[in-house]
């Protein structure tokens, strides 16, 4: 297994580790529970360095950026990031990542831990057609940790320095830790305000050592899956494949058919078109905790009306929580379904999503 | 475990205290440490018979499920109600106030199966 440059600190901190895609995480230190709580109250650490960086840069970066993402960079000024997504040439998807304009003709890619490899295949199968563009993977050298929660900015602040205070949510700025450079940007998977901070592996141990002394609250991947769904954030893997669209998948928003052409464009047109299916909140009326894979029936249990893609216990809102793929017909909010849990047949509720956003 | 030689224990990670014929059983510190947060337990019904071994619940946390078995042949006679509101009590207290249900056993009683303090240290090492 692979390890972040955090690796000692996690273990010393008597976290409990897991093999993640390769890579030996922590899943939590106190507990997932706490975890939560700590960044719904104040503000939680995670260290995400497994996740992939690339840098695109040259004349053309930007009809690159822009032929293979579904977003529209041209909406990005220097300095904004936008949510994006790669997609097969069916309207599948390969991956979502982040799209960070670091100059006009210079951008960084955050890509999923999972999907690293694949995806730097992707790029470089597509960097073919721009030829005066430079392809860097920096995804080994560069560590990442986010810092999340209504306490999350005052934490980064204290110990990285006021000049980051102006950013809104998806700006991001370079600056300086320990001679070293860092990239701090508003944005996080958590449903929490806060930032993400992007340093050189060398200064990683030193940045995670500062924060925590300020407040921050280690957090590990356990507490990342509960808050992200809470947040109603998909995960690849989970409401986000290569077999479904992303109208099928909540991220419909995130395809600018107008822009132009990019990857997929035509078979995104089509299964806008046709989408016959959405993703949906369900929230359970009894204590129990639908889980990836349980089936959706309708209310009378004499129909499959579609199938749960993540599900968990939240903490926050004391109750089960999942994201399922619906017909559209039942997914309507207020409908009320019944989730499969182990043979089990429990009464559930279809809800507007998120379950929980705050300060973002 | 040894500091609790009162208690006997089952390879699948339960805990069983035996007064006459009654069983106290819940799951062992190993167990609930491996399960993380409980968020809540699936009981059986107060009058079920059980035979040993025979599953009679389901154990939840964020991330896991755990079945649970019956260390003892037996009638149900009561669950651990306070657990509905407060399944923490597995974690914070796992062979006390986290108790999770009540077993009149069957008598005679079969206990040869079940291990001592000693052996489900043993156990538990050698995963």
């Amino acid at each position: 297994m692979k390890q972040t440059p955090l690796y000692d600190v996690h273990v010393a901190a008597g976290a409990t580790m897991v093999d993640f895609a390769g890579w030996n995480m922590p899943v939590s230190y106190a507990g997932t529970v706490s975890e939560v709580q700590a960044v719904r109250t104040k503000a939680g650490l995670f260290d995400v360095s497994h996740m992939g960086e690339f840098r695109i840069v040259g004349p053309h970066a930007f009809e690159m950026v822009q032929s293979i993402t579904s977003n529209d960079v041209s909406r990005l000024q220097v300095g904004e990031a936008q949510y994006s997504l790669l997609l097969t040439d069916d309207a599948g998807i390969v991956d979502d990542i982040i799209v960070y304009r670091q100059a006009d003709d210079g951008f960084l890619i955050v890509v999923n831990a999972g999907c690293l490899d694949k995806d730097w295949a992707w790029f470089e199968g597509h960097a073919g057609n721009y030829p005066d563009c430079a392809l860097v993977n920096e995804s080994e050298l560069t560590s990442l940790s986010a810092l999340q929660g209504p306490e999350a900015i005052r934490i980064g602040l204290a110990v990285l320095g006021s000049e980051f205070s102006e950013l809104h949510r998806f700006q991001f700025a370079l600056g300086r830790f320990h001679n070293s450079a860092i990239t701090v940007s508003r944005t996080g998977y958590t449903g929490a305000d806060g930032c993400e901070i992007f340093c050189d592996d060398r200064i990683a141990v030193q940045l995670w050592n500062a924060l925590a002394a300020e407040g921050a609250v280690p957090a590990g991947l356990g507490a990342r899956d509960v808050l992200r769904l809470e947040a109603a954030y998909p995960l690849y893997g989970h409401e986000l494949d290569a077999e479904h669209s992303p109208w099928e998948s909540g991220t419909g928003w995130a395809v600018k058919l107008g822009k132009g052409d990019f990857n997929g464009r035509s078979a995104a047109e089509q299964k806008r078109k046709g989408n016959r299916n959405k993703l949906v909140g369900i929230t359970m009326n009894t204590r129990a905790i639908p889980r990836e894979h349980c089936t959706v029936l309708n209310a009378g249990a004499d129909s499959e009306v579609g199938t749960v893609t993540s599900g968990t216990f939240s903490p926050t809102l004391q109750q089960g929580i999942a994201m399922a793929r619906l017909s559209i017909e039942n997914s309507t909010p207020g409908t009320e379904v019944v989730v499969d849990i182990r043979g089990r047949k429990l009464s559930a509720t279809v809800v507007k999503l998120p379950f929980y956003r705050n300060g973002v | 475990m040894s500091e609790l030689p009162e208690l006997l224990f089952s390879k699948t990670h339960e805990w069983v205290r035996i007064d006459d014929d009654i069983a106290t059983v819940g799951i062992t510190a190993h167990a609930q440490e491996e399960l993380g947060d409980v968020a809540l337990i699936l009981f059986p019904e107060v009058g079920r018979v059980l035979q040993a071994d025979e599953k009679f619940g389901e154990i939840e946390s964020i991330k896991a499920v755990s079945d649970l078995f019956s260390p003892i042949a037996g009638e149900v006679i009561a669950v651990n109600e306070e657990l509905e509101a407060s399944p923490e009590l597995v974690n914070d207290d796992p062979h006390g106030a986290g108790w999770l249900v009540q077993i009149r056993a069957f008598i005679p009683m079969d206990t040869s199966e079940l291990l001592s303090a000693e052996e489900y240290d043993e156990l538990v090492r050698e995963h």
